[in-house]
This record gives C-alpha cells, structure tokens and sequence, in this order.
C-alpha cells in the first residue's frame, strides 16, 4: 500500500517542476503548459487527499478545476493568437508593452 | 512488491521525468507530447487511487480537448524567428532553478514530518470515485458551483471568439 505522502510528494516535485518552468522559459506556449502541469500536479494532491479521507469533495473539486482549466487554455491560447498577429512574436521579453 | 506499488513508481518516473522534459525541450510542440504522455501518467496514477471517473475525465478533457487545443495553435502559428527564441543558460535561469530546488525540499520535509489524522482513517473503497456517486454529490451538494461552472463556460467560449477574431470593431 502506497501512503500519502508518496503522493504528495510526486504532487510537490511536479508543481515546483512546473513552476520553475514558468519562471524559466520565455515561449508564452510552454509557459502555458508549465501552467498546465501546476495545476495537474494540485489535482493529483486533491484526489490523494481525497481517497484517503474517504470524501468524494477532492474529487469534485478536481473537477471543478479541470472546467477552469478548459476555460483558461481556451482564452489564453486566444490572447497568444491576438498577440501574435500583433507582434509576429511569442516571446515574453518582447511583448512588455504595459512595461512603463 | 504489489503490482500497485509497482504501477505507483513506474508512473511517476515516467510523469517526473516527462514534467522535466515539457520544460526543459526547445521546441514547443515536442513539449506538448511530453506533456500528453505526464497526463496519461497522472490518469495511471488517479487509477491507483480509485478515482476511475477522474482518470476517465483526464484523459478526455485534458489529453483529449485541451492538448488538441495547444498542438492546434502551435501548428497554426508558425514560428519564422523561432532561432531567436532561443533560450540560453544564464545566470538568472540558474538562480530561478536553484529556488525551485530549495521549495522543493522545503514542501518534501514537511509532506514528511507533517501529521496525518490517524494510520487507518481510509477505507479505500472503489465507490467514491465512482460516476453514481460523484454525480450525486454535483447535483446534490455541489449544485450551485456546477451551473456557476456552465457561465464560467459561456463566457471563456464568448472571450475566445472575441480574441482570436481577426478585427476587433
């Protein structure tokens, strides 16, 4: 039997894997993914929680994030496509028009 | 070894080592099939917790939709000063690596040394994570958060056909 914290712990390696990414890579695309893997990472911690409290809640919840999750991929890759008809760019250094 | 324990630790090798190589690979679609191959290692790993609805859902909304959604808009925009986009080491990328380390040395020490409710407080049943039962709880107890869910919806679909328009007027 496989305890929690195991779980948690892929969960924990995986969020900072993905974090890191976001700080690290300047292609607005992958930062979207690192994006995606953090929130993966929070689910699989949902869902440990919630098969070893024997509560249905963590799972919902999951649910719930994989609707804001649809929702975000789907405006964000919508800003990415106006941005990119704008700037012929993906590059975050370059896009920093609100840059004062 | 139990063939659980076994499916854990091939799993999350596998979902690391594919974490890694999303954010780690040059080229943004060979990280979009890396990330495709940590999410089907995550549906593995929700299996290994009984919650088979959520690793249906994974594989179908996450695999299925959202990684269409990304390999599209890669392929859709293509990249003519990719080699610009090149992304050197520097000094800034290894300091920003170095902090990820010591978060996550901090987050595994106290994941070890926190203390959980008791040694034997799950049941482990496959129920809970089945359909039946997760969906009378989204009618039931999760009612008004499921239709504030579908505006959610409504809108991200409405902004979408507004951003990606070819004119805004």
């Amino acid at each position: 039997m496989i305890p929690l914290q195991y779980y948690l712990i892929v969960s924990a390696v995986m969020f900072v894997i993905g974090a890191v990414g976001v700080i690290t890579r300047r292609n607005a695309l992958v930062v979207f993914m690192a994006i995606e893997l953090m929130l993966n990472s929070v689910n699989l911690t949902l869902v440990g929680f919630s098969a070893f409290l024997g509560d249905a809640s963590g799972q919902i919840l999951v649910f719930f994030v994989m609707t804001v999750a649809a929702a975000e991929a789907a405006i964000g890759l919508a800003i990415i496509i106006a941005l990119f008809r704008k700037k012929l760019t993906v590059n975050l250094d370059e896009i920093n028009i609100l840059k004062w | 070894m139990t063939l659980e324990s076994v499916m854990f630790y091939v799993l999350s090798s596998i979902g690391i080592a594919s974490a890694v190589l999303v954010v780690t690979r040059r080229n943004p679609i060979i990280s979009a099939l890396w990330l495709i191959v940590n999410f089907f290692c995550l549906a593995g790993l929700y299996l290994t917790l009984h919650a088979q609805f959520i690793a249906v859902i994974q594989i179908l909304v996450y695999a299925g939709a959202i990684m269409v959604l990304f390999v599209f808009v890669i392929m859709l925009l293509n990249f003519r000063d990719e080699h610009t986009l090149f992304e050197r080491v520097t000094w800034k990328k290894n300091v920003a690596a170095g902090l990820g380390l010591a978060v996550m040395m901090e987050m595994i020490y106290i994941i070890m040394t926190a203390a959980y409710p008791s040694a034997h407080y799950f049941s482990r049943s496959g129920y809970i994570g089945t359909i039946e039962n997760l969906g009378v709880q989204l009618f039931t107890k999760f009612l008004l958060p499921f239709e504030v869910t579908s505006l959610l919806l409504t809108a991200a679909i409405v902004g979408a056909i507004l951003l990606a328009k070819k004119k805004m007027d």
